[in-house]
């Protein structure tokens, strides 16, 4: 048989009968080695290694004085203040943003118009700058009264007696608060297909029943992850509530430091510390409550951390056995 | 079984829909174009057409998901989504509109089921929230529709650990549990894998011999032929013929009516 030019084999010819192997298809395919990564695990152990090094051995950090600070009970008050400013502020501001949402999404232009307005312009102030306006706020209007707008009023408050620095914070922070989780939550509620507002629509389900239990629980979703970075966002940006001489944690370390100027930056770290604990708590919640909400949403459940341990657990022990059996 | 969900089992009496000089446009787009059409109780209605031609606008009018520009519909001489003002037409509420459309059921092309509910709080959930049955009647309801699409046995199932066929099947017994009069199907097989588009077609071959009154949107030709007491041929916003299946399928009168068939079959 003559071949046709330009068609040559040039494959060498394979090891055929050299030695009989196994055949191919009964094994287990290896996973690729990876040595890269084994490279840069042990650059960033040492990395790791030195920093933690330089926290522990440095004495610009007095760790003995952090010790002294971290339970003290006026730091204590402090993170107590931050807990309920951030609790009260997160709620009203949550509550807010939902209406404001409701709001913009509405088919009234009046409300739409407002839900804006008010985004708009909270947005764009500082929240500083919100704070300290509403601690003046006594100075600027001295009454506030209910009545006939430009006419008679019926009740009248004495500003100065109602808002105590609690409450100038948690107003500050909720009105600052509610406009940014209004454009979280109208963009959670926008992430719901449009078929589920048309399923609601046509069973004939109550407006309100359609809202509270077909379209939020599946925008929560969405909302849940970014109105977690907002809360987070908030814990901290409730160290500005200081400038209206509210000692929360931040506040707390700062009056400290100026008493005992030496413990600045042990003061500091406490803070930093606490900060830690508080956004790990809010992380660790988040994923338990994203784990309820993905419930039909995807066809089985993201493990926990201590299910993962154990599967981890189960496929050591029975690797290590089948190893023993070989 | 309760009283009450004996009650709400019990056969619902068919609605008749009339659709009466129905006009839809977007902008300068028309959809309808001056539809009538008088669908009579228990009567098994299949509207074809090509895509683009109005059929699913006309049956979102019927349910007012779609509010026509002029002309109205009504179910048992009842107008939806309007009330007459003298010689006028005025919009209802929003909660009046609701109410209407709790008596009237939907199946969409894409299912639309609740993907955070289980199936049988699906079915369960438009009979209470519209305060027609008291929960545990409402579930016990849910757990007779779903044995009677084959589905008993999914009640805890999540609508994504089914097949689309199943899915589409919770559907129908999601419409079915508001007891409607009058039942409108959107394309209801167009979303599915060809084997199991038969399952779905059974169960509304089911219905359609249980005397309810269907409008049905459909490409499946031999289902039509099938089922239908009259078929619908829509084309440009405008009925071009309608008939039994005998004379439109088979001796269709209309040129675009011979075009249309002549492509799909």
């Amino acid at each position: 048989m003559s071949e046709p030019p330009g068609a040559t084999v040039t494959l060498p010819e394979a090891p055929a009968a050299a030695e009989p192997s196994k055949a191919l298809t009964a094994q287990r395919v290896l996973p690729l080695r990876r040595p890269g990564r084994w490279i840069a695990t042990a650059v960033v152990l040492v990395l790791a290694a030195q920093f933690g090094h330089g926290l522990v051995s440095n004495p610009f950090y007095q760790w003995d004085r952090f010790g002294y600070w971290f339970l003290r009970p006026a730091i204590l008050d402090g993170l107590l203040i931050t807990l309920e400013v951030t609790a009260y502020s997160a709620v009203l501001g949550l509550v807010g943003g939902i209406l404001l949402a409701l709001a913009r999404l509405s088919k009234s232009p009046v409300l739409r118009a407002v839900s804006w307005t008010y985004v708009w312009a909270l947005r764009s102030i500082p929240l500083i700058v919100v704070l300290i306006f509403l601690y003046n706020f006594s100075a600027l209007y001295k009454t506030l009264s209910l009545g006939v707008p430009f006419g008679p009023a019926f009740f009248s408050f004495d500003e100065s007696k109602l808002a105590t620095d609690m409450v100038i914070a948690v107003i500050g922070l909720s009105l600052h608060e509610s406009a940014y989780a209004a454009e979280v939550v109208r963009g959670g509620i926008l992430s719901v297909d449009q078929g589920q507002h048309e399923a609601s629509a046509a069973l004939g389900l109550p407006r309100g029943y359609q809202f509270r239990k077909i379209v939020f629980p599946q925008a929560l979703r969405s909302i849940i992850p970014n109105y977690v970075n907002q809360l987070i966002g908030l814990i901290k940006g409730t160290s500005l509530v200081f400038y209206v001489s509210l000692l929360d944690l931040f506040g707390a370390a700062q009056t400290m430091g100026s008493t005992y100027p030496g413990d600045i930056v042990p003061l500091l770290l406490v803070v930093t510390v606490w900060y830690l604990i508080l956004t790990s708590v809010v992380s660790v919640i988040q994923f338990y409550v994203e784990r309820y909400y993905a419930r039909g949403a995807t066809r089985s459940l993201p493990p926990t951390p201590l299910q993962k341990l154990r599967t981890a657990l189960t496929d050591v022990r029975a690797r290590i056995r089948k190893e023993a059996a070989v | 079984m309760t009283g009450k969900t004996l009650e709400a089992l019990a056969d619902v009496e068919a609605a008749t829909v009339e659709v009466h000089d129905v006009h839809k446009w977007y902008g300068t787009h028309r959809v309808l174009d001056g539809v009538d059409l008088t669908v009579r109780p228990g009567e098994v209605t299949v509207i074809l057409g090509p895509s683009g031609s109005g059929k699913s606008t006309l049956l979102r009018v019927v349910n007012h998901l779609e509010k026509p520009e002029i002309g109205h519909v009504s179910i048992n001489g009842e107008l939806i989504g309007v009330r007459r003002q003298g010689d006028r037409l005025r919009e209802l509420s929003e909660r009046a509109i609701l109410t209407q459309r709790s008596r009237i059921g939907f199946v969409f092309q894409n299912f639309n089921l609740f993907p955070h509910l289980t199936v049988l709080d699906n079915v369960a959930a438009a009979p209470v929230a519209t305060g027609k049955l008291g929960k545990p009647e409402a579930q016990e309801l849910a757990r007779e529709l779903l044995g009677r699409v084959g589905l008993a046995d999914k009640t805890g199932a999540y609508p994504r650990q089914l097949s689309g066929g199943q899915q589409q099947r919770v559907a129908i017994a999601r419409a079915l549990a508001l007891r409607p009069g009058v039942i409108l199907f959107d394309e209801p097989t167009s979303a599915l894998d060809p084997e199991l588009v038969g399952e779905v077609l059974a169960v509304i071959k089911d219905l359609a011999t249980s005397g309810t009154t269907l409008l049905i949107v459909t490409h499946e030709i031999g289902f039509a032929r099938e089922i239908a007491d009259r078929v619908v041929f829509l084309d440009g916003g405008r009925i071009v013929e309608q008939g039994p299946p005998s004379e439109v399928l088979d001796k269709p009168r209309h040129e675009r009516t011979r075009d249309f068939l002549s492509k799909v079959l």
